[in-house]
């Protein structure tokens, strides 16, 4: 499973960087969420993926007993997720306002015009 | 209660107030004006008491170690604090004047005060995901500060920054992800316990060299800084000066930071890389400034040479170098903030920083220009300035590794600086206006605000430069720190 997961990672970073590399701004975010997405299987990964026992205390133990899946990737993923989100939010109004003000999504036309003003 | 998390609390509350306070924008000055003179003392006290006991630690909720985030503060970071906090006072009380009202009532002053918690946040975490959690506060914070105003000419560098710093972050967590998978845990302390007992060094330096790229990007250092000249220049110059101070030095303290913790065994493999990146990183930086004819562009591309200077003193890897490094990083942040303001003025006076169409500013402004002088002669490093003392004792530790293929370099870039600030002096200050347009003067209203921050940066560099013997003693004795991560990994744990 964990070969699985990194071929995934791997496939989405050579997509992302690939997408990252094109001209247009609207693949820039695609390639942004793309990142993302991989970094977050890394993390997910990394404690090792098993189908034990989630780790929650059963209601009259103190302790947890057995195999149970490492609890601080998943905690780490989902702040990851979030974070995550806010940053493409923004990162979609920011485009579509150089967008309208700079009547190009061409990366090659966006190279002096801070000093032509 | 333990005195660690005022740091992150006052401006955490500041930035609440003052998105309540919609649009009372004098109550949202006073009160972010208030907050971060609190928080100057708070950082004040914590370095004398850091200074005494070593190290300052808090456990978050009284977790365990390897479980819980714990905040940690030693010397390093609480000067850090400090010399940040200084300098957002008067970048702030320059801001009232700097930015249109119309601008300021934009929530300005909440990102403001969430800017400086985030960067106060990187200062003081002690564990590895919460510095990448602040890391995007700071960012995030920055984004939209960069944009504030939306003027079509902010908008290709903001693209830049955004989606390479992303970039940047991606990396981050990746290394996190990988760090967490070989040694289970995520508090830097931890992590360099395990690493140190642990002799199988597999995905260590693969770890490291991610880490090294991704804060190589965040503090601009050679192949990563493209961001930076395309950005720097367009907000508003409060805003420019506050993240030319702040924000690339969080770069270079994370890379302190993890690289003198968590790396310590691998220290000869990335000494050599750092010391290669220093290098090109200062010249190539100063001949991209050479050849900028536009002030704020110029100072700051010159940020990227003279973080090369800071990232030399980690690569030299002796306690003098890490000493000489951390003077020069406080040096910098006062000095480099104040001809930001400066350039503010200038363009004020003459309606732009384009350097082929100021001039006579000597003659209608000869105090701005007495000013200007000591800033950029510090900045150059001339006796008996503080960049000079900074400079020193960088050389010095090049001298005494017998590395002096990098004193030459540093020497050399010195020289280029000194060119740099002497165009802006002829071209600004000393020849004729070309045009025959008019210099401007201030309004006798504004006027305070905007010169009261410059004196106040001034007098400090000055008095770093005249009376820098107590400063040093404390960059030395945070290099002692920094040198010795035993006693870093023995404090957060024992506490």
């Amino acid at each position: 499973m964990e070969s699985l997961l990194a071929v995934l990672a791997g496939v989405l970073v050579a997509t992302g960087i690939f997408c990252l590399l094109q001209r247009s701004l609207a693949r820039l975010v695609i390639g942004i969420i793309l990142l993302g997405q991989a970094a977050n299987i890394v993390i997910f990964s990394a404690a090792g993926v098993s189908t034990s026992n989630p780790a929650i205390i059963p209601g009259a133990a103190k302790t947890l007993s057995g195999e149970y899946a490492d609890p601080i990737p998943q905690a780490i993923v989902l702040t990851a997720i979030v974070i995550g989100f806010g940053f493409t939010a923004f990162l979609l109004a920011l485009l579509h306002r150089s967008y309208k003000s700079l009547k190009t999504d061409d990366i090659e036309e966006m190279k002096n015009t801070d000093t032509e003003i | 209660m333990n005195s660690l998390v005022l740091p992150l609390a006052i401006p955490l509350v500041a930035s609440l107030l003052c998105l309540i306070l919609k649009t009372d924008l004098v109550k949202q000055r006073v009160i972010s004006g208030l907050t971060l003179c609190i928080n100057f003392v708070v950082a004040t006290f914590l370095l004398k008491s850091a200074s005494e006991q070593g190290y300052l630690t808090l456990r978050a909720g009284g977790w365990a170690n390897d479980v819980g985030i714990v905040l940690v503060a030693d010397v390093f970071s609480c000067m850090m604090l400090c010399v940040t906090s200084l300098v957002s006072i008067t970048v702030l009380f320059f801001s009232f004047s700097d930015i249109e009202s119309r601008i300021q009532s934009r929530s300005f002053f909440a990102l403001f005060n969430f800017l400086i918690l985030g960067v106060n946040g990187a200062f003081l975490t002690g564990d590895i995901f919460n510095l990448f959690v602040w890391f995007e506060i700071m960012l995030l914070t920055s984004f939209i500060l960069l944009v504030i105003g939306r003027k079509p000419e902010q908008m290709e560098g903001a693209v830049k920054y955004v989606v390479l710093n992303l970039f940047s972050s991606f990396l981050f967590l990746v290394a996190v992800g990988i760090l967490y998978a070989k040694v289970g845990s995520l508090n830097l302390a931890d992590i360099a316990r395990k690493v140190y007992l642990d002799s199988n060094s597999d995905l260590m330096t693969t770890t490291g060299v991610i880490l090294l790229v991704s804060f190589g990007f965040k503090a601009a250092i050679f192949p990563f800084f493209f961001w930076l000249p395309a950005s720097y220049h367009t907000p508003p110059t409060a805003i420019s000066a506050l993240f030319a101070s702040l924000l690339t030095k969080v770069g270079v303290y994370a890379l302190f930071r993890v690289f003198m913790l968590v790396f310590m065994p691998h220290t000869n493999f990335f000494q050599s890389i750092l010391l290669v990146l220093a290098c090109l990183t200062m010249v190539i930086g100063v001949l991209l400034a050479a050849s900028q004819f536009e002030i704020k562009k110029i100072l700051s591309v010159h940020i990227v040479s003279q973080i090369g200077y800071m990232i030399l003193g980690l690569a030299i890897f002796t306690p003098i170098a890490i000493a000489g490094a951390i003077f020069y990083v406080v040096h910098n942040i006062l000095v480099k903030t104040n001809l930001f303001l400066i350039s503010g003025i200038v363009e004020r006076k003459s309606g732009t920083t384009d350097l082929s169409k100021t001039g006579d500013l000597y003659k209608y402004a000869p105090f701005l220009s007495i000013l200007f002088c000591l800033s950029a002669f510090s900045l150059a490093g001339i006796p008996p300035l503080s960049g000079f003392w900074a400079k020193l004792s960088l050389l010095k530790a090049t001298v005494e590794s017998d590395m002096y293929f990098s004193l030459f370099v540093a020497l050399g870039v010195g020289v280029i600086t000194l060119y740099s600030m002497t165009k802006i002096w002829s071209f600004a200050f000393w020849n004729k206006k070309p045009d025959e347009s008019e210099t401007k003067e201030i309004s006798q209203k504004e006027a305070p605000f905007l010169y009261i921050p410059v004196i106040a940066l001034t007098v400090a560099s000055l008095l770093l430069g005249l009376y820098g013997n107590a400063i040093f003693e404390l960059c030395i004795q945070s290099a002692e720190q920094l040198m010795d991560p035993w006693s870093y990994i023995n404090a957060v744990e024992g506490s």
